[in-house]
């Protein structure tokens, strides 16, 4: 790849373009109030993510990117979010969503961190090459916006959400470095971390609410059964 | 393969293989046994390197990882023989079964294995995945015994050291953007050893970018203030073996990390390429957890919360003088760090088997043992008086070098070094004497044998004898890590 690419050039709009709408879902996450269009929007960022990894396998043509985009399209983009769901349904959560900080201010904030993140970024990185100054940039605004969900957020469930969303930040800037290895190591190493986080918080909140781990406590609410 | 070449496997292969076998092994029993003897090849593999000279080139055998690795094995194989004895106790009490027991032992090797690797590996990204392993590990420990305490600290755990974790890998990916123009594309950017040499030619700014986010991912591992929150809970709730033992040296490689890095950028900032000064930002964190754990050691009522607060303040203590820098301080820090482990393990040895002893982990519970059980409480006021810092032991001469480094080079921030270091050592010593002499509760489980104990002995003559005579071989030893990354 030529070290100085600009708009105009298929690959670094694509790539450039899939970065900011993951930045985008960073947002949508953070005024969400619902539980269930909370997930959605998770789901959605990474989707969005997937489709990044797998579009510099196309311009870079590695094979470990493919694996990774694969591997985000089916664990987060999927098996998390039905998790997460099913979560929701069988324990009977409160469908909306409980804040410590104001949507509104939630999301000033939230401008002024990207801020911070290109202000940091850009002209640390005015050596390298664009794509990776700005993907960089973006990346770290997703990591930060996952950061100030889980200061801002209440509840287990929406800070492991802002968790969740904050590690797609990061493979973000990983996959958009070029030629840095151990990108699909590091991705799958992170989902089995994922996947423990996922199911301590279904442990967590059975015990929240049940004062007690044992699992025969769903039984009771598990047939759409009003307590 | 040459011998290098299976020795070096050995110590990372044997406990991660052991893992696999004793997840699946019914007889907890035996599978304490098996704990024992693949701690025990981990020990002598981890031994062999330094010992015989072997340097496999798969591995990272420069003298700090050289150095850590053996201070963890061996603290891994006397805590996997003192484990043998503390789960018969809690399977007696009925606080674990035999399917939580396969889950603890695989984890107790999957542990030490990660912790071995995370030293030992060249890479900076599989040093990341191996201390993102240890962390798993032991949050599925912390969680193990099934309370609602014990639930809630490992989702505190997994939560703060997640997000650490996650800063960490921002900082690795930057730290390879920063080295990658001066060591070539792909993997030769992300060696250890050659970003040592490459820090004067890196771009310095990203450097600093990464130093920022490795410095809070990682002294979230190494539980600085203000990232320690996670630590009293975690240390207090889960098994003591694993959960307090051999987490603590989770604390070393997190520390030995943060050390090579204010390697990288003071030689980058030297060199004038940009980067800042390392030094200060890592005395401030280091400052900061003595004094706050200094002061919060007045306020624990539990036992175990008290003392892994003390390790917090060591930690400190260790950080600051690494941040301190030059082969000097360099060397104390090292000491401190090598002593403290040894001490701490002792102790935290102690408490665990007096609290299974009067059922309960309160200073309340487990006043008045000298009456009762003069060895194990004499066993364990010695392990406080040498975590405290005073003579005869160890961590009184590597405090005495910290506090003499710091005035010749920074006279001014002895003053808060001083007042912290007194204050902890007081809460130490004021709380030993309850222990000691307090009113004594009545006892629930058998005293423990002398096999319990001879672990404990072993830890603390080597932080006897390195305090009154360091053989010197070890000095010139430890000497000459200090230079290498001081």
């Amino acid at each position: 790849m030529p070290p100085h690419l600009g708009y105009g050039d298929l690959s670094y709009d694509v790539a450039h373009l899939l970065d900011t709408a993951a930045l985008v879902l960073s947002f949508v996450l953070l005024y969400q109030r619902r539980l269930y269009a909370l997930i959605n929007a998770y789901a959605a960022q990474a989707l969005v993510l997937a489709a990044a990894a797998a579009w510099q396998g196309v311009v870079r043509g590695g094979a470990d990117l493919f694996v990774t985009a694969l591997l985000t399209l089916v664990a987060k983009g999927v098996a998390i979010p039905l998790a997460l769901h099913t979560i929701v349904r069988r324990l009977q959560m409160h469908r909306s969503v409980e804040v410590a900080l104001g949507i509104f201010p939630s999301l000033i904030l939230g401008v002024a961190l990207v801020a911070l993140a290109i202000l940091v970024v850009l002209p640390v990185t005015r050596m390298s090459g664009t794509l990776t100054r700005e993907d960089l940039a973006l990346a770290l605004s997703v990591v930060l916006l996952g950061l100030l969900m889980m200061i801002t957020r209440r509840t287990a469930l929406t800070q492991t959400i802002g968790f969740l969303s904050m590690e797609n930040g990061l493979m973000l800037a990983a996959v958009g470095m070029t030629g840095m290895p151990l990108v699909m190591e590091f991705s799958s190493a992170f989902l089995v971390m994922l996947a423990f986080i996922v199911f301590g918080l279904f442990l967590f909140r059975i015990r929240e609410r049940f004062d007690s781990l044992d699992v025969h406590h769903l039984d009771r609410v598990g047939g759409g059964v009003e307590r | 393969m040459t011998a290098a070449g299976i020795v070096g496997a050995a110590v990372i292969a044997v406990p991660m293989l052991a893992a696999a076998l004793l997840a699946l092994l019914p007889d907890w029993r035996l599978a304490a046994w098996g704990n024992v003897l693949a701690a025990l090849v981990a020990f002598l593999a981890a031994a062999a390197m330094p010992l015989l000279g072997l340097h496999p080139f798969f591995l990272l055998t420069d003298g700090l990882a050289e150095h850590l690795a053996v201070l963890t094995a061996f603290v891994g194989l006397t805590t996997a023989w003192y484990s043998r004895g503390y789960v018969a106790v809690e399977v007696d009490a009925g606080r674990l079964d035999a399917p939580r027991l396969r889950l603890y032992h695989a984890t107790f090797q999957v542990l030490l294995g990660a912790l071995l690797l995370a030293l030992l590996a060249v890479n900076t990204g599989v040093t990341w995945v191996a201390m993102e392993a240890a962390t798993i590990a032991a949050v599925l420990v912390v969680q193990l015994p099934r309370t609602a305490e014990a639930i809630e600290a490992s989702w505190k755990y997994f939560l703060l050291c997640g997000v650490g974790i996650a800063l960490a890998l921002f900082g690795t990916v930057v730290l390879y953007l920063a080295v990658e123009p001066s060591l070539g594309r792909g993997f030769p950017a992300m060696r250890w050893d050659a970003l040592a040499t490459a820090g004067a030619h890196s771009n310095g700014v990203l450097l600093n970018l990464a130093f920022v986010f490795l410095l809070l991912g990682y002294g979230t591992k190494a539980a600085l203030a203000p990232l320690h929150t996670w630590m009293p809970d975690a240390h207090a709730e889960g098994p003591t073996p694993m959960s307090a033992v051999l987490s603590g040296s989770i604390l070393n490689v997190a520390l030995a990390i943060i050390l090579r890095l204010r390697g990288v950028l003071a030689a980058n900032a030297a060199a004038g390429a940009g980067a800042i000064d390392p030094g200060p930002p890592i005395m401030a964190l280091g400052l900061a957890s003595l004094l706050l754990a200094a002061f919060g050691l007045w306020r624990r009522r539990d036992v175990k919360r008290f003392f892994a607060l003390s390790t917090i303040e060591q930690s400190g203590v260790a950080a600051y003088a690494f941040g301190l820098g030059g082969p000097f301080a360099v060397f104390a820090g090292l000491l401190h760090l090598t002593l403290h482990t040894l001490a701490k393990a002792a102790v935290f040895q102690c408490v665990g088997r007096a609290a299974q002893l009067r059922g309960g982990q309160k200073f309340a519970d487990l006043g008045g043992l000298l009456a009762g059980h003069r060895r194990l409480a004499l066993t364990l006021g010695l392990g406080v008086i040498a975590v405290a810092g005073l003579p005869p032991f160890g961590l009184f001469v590597s405090e005495f070098l910290i506090v003499s480094a710091t005035i010749l080079r920074a006279p001014l921030l002895a003053l808060p070094l001083g007042i912290g270091l007194v204050v902890g050592t007081w809460a130490l010593v004021a709380r030993l004497q309850g222990l000691w002499l307090g009113e004594a509760t009545p006892d629930r489980g058998l005293a423990p044998g002398l096999g319990m104990l001879a672990p404990v002995w072993l830890h603390l003559a080597i932080v006897l004898v390195l305090g009154l005579a360091m053989p010197l071989p070890l000095a010139s030893w430890m000497r000459g890590i200090a230079a290498a990354v001081g």
